[in-house]
């Protein structure tokens, strides 16, 4: 059989965007397809070591809340870390691994994953602050890559 | 039921978990050994199917008792 490819662009940096990239790449892998995600603009929130990674409430009226609470309550200061935790506790209950194990389990099944260059220079970031094991490159990087894949996703 | 050689307990574990546990716990066998899996994810079933058809390792049974669903994955 021959290998398949599997190539992800991450964008966004909150709790809910970090699964699919994940999930999807790590279940690529097991079953036999060879995977990238590049990482780009928020996209590089996913890379850091230390995971910080929220919901936001605000704009977000599908987001589910044991009771509703008003849109200016929403936008009250701490209100986004109540309703992160609140989303990491629900998923912990449901047997949903963590964003950290996801990615540990993906650098475990040798997804590669690259970091884009021009967002960690335009967001003056420090390459120290991303996890080990990662690649920095830019667009051209990616499409060498995404150009022979079977399977490419915006995410 | 099919005799097995090592066990999985996936129980309690969401999408991706148990693909990707019995993922690793197969590709820590030989050739033609048998991994029975337990899971209690319903989404499960359809996933091992298109797992065993896209890894070429054999689902050699599927089944359900008590919310608890039941594989015996063959090793390629």
């Amino acid at each position: 059989m021959e290998e398949k490819k599997l190539a992800i662009i991450a964008t966004k940096g909150t709790l809910d965007w970090a699964y699919p990239p994940f999930i999807l790449a790590s279940t690529a892998s097991a079953l036999g397809y060879e995977t990238q995600i590049f990482f780009t603009f928020y996209g590089l929130q996913l890379l850091r070591k230390k995971l910080n990674l929220k919901v936001s409430p605000l704009g977000n009226p599908a987001m589910p809340m044991p009771m509703p609470v008003p849109v200016l309550i929403q936008a009250l200061p701490g209100m986004q870390s109540i309703m992160s935790s609140m989303m990491k506790s629900k998923m912990k209950s449901k047997g949903v691994a963590s964003v950290e194990e996801l990615r540990d389990l993906c650098l475990e099944a040798d997804v590669k994953m690259i970091a884009c260059q021009m967002t960690v220079d335009l967001f003056d970031f420090n390459t120290s602050e991303f996890i080990d094991g990662i690649e920095y490159g830019g667009a051209a990087t990616f499409f060498e890559f995404a150009g022979t894949s079977d399977i490419c996703l915006y995410i | 039921m099919p005799n097995f050689d090592q066990e999985l307990d996936a129980s309690g574990l969401n999408c991706p978990l148990p693909i990707l546990r019995a993922k690793k716990a197969l590709t820590g066998m030989e050739s033609g050994k048998i991994l029975r899996i337990i899971a209690t994810d319903p989404g499960s079933v359809k996933d091992f199917e298109a797992f065993a058809k896209q890894t070429g390792n054999e689902l050699l049974e599927s089944t359900e008792e008590g919310g608890k669903y039941i594989f015996f994955i063959k090793r390629a």
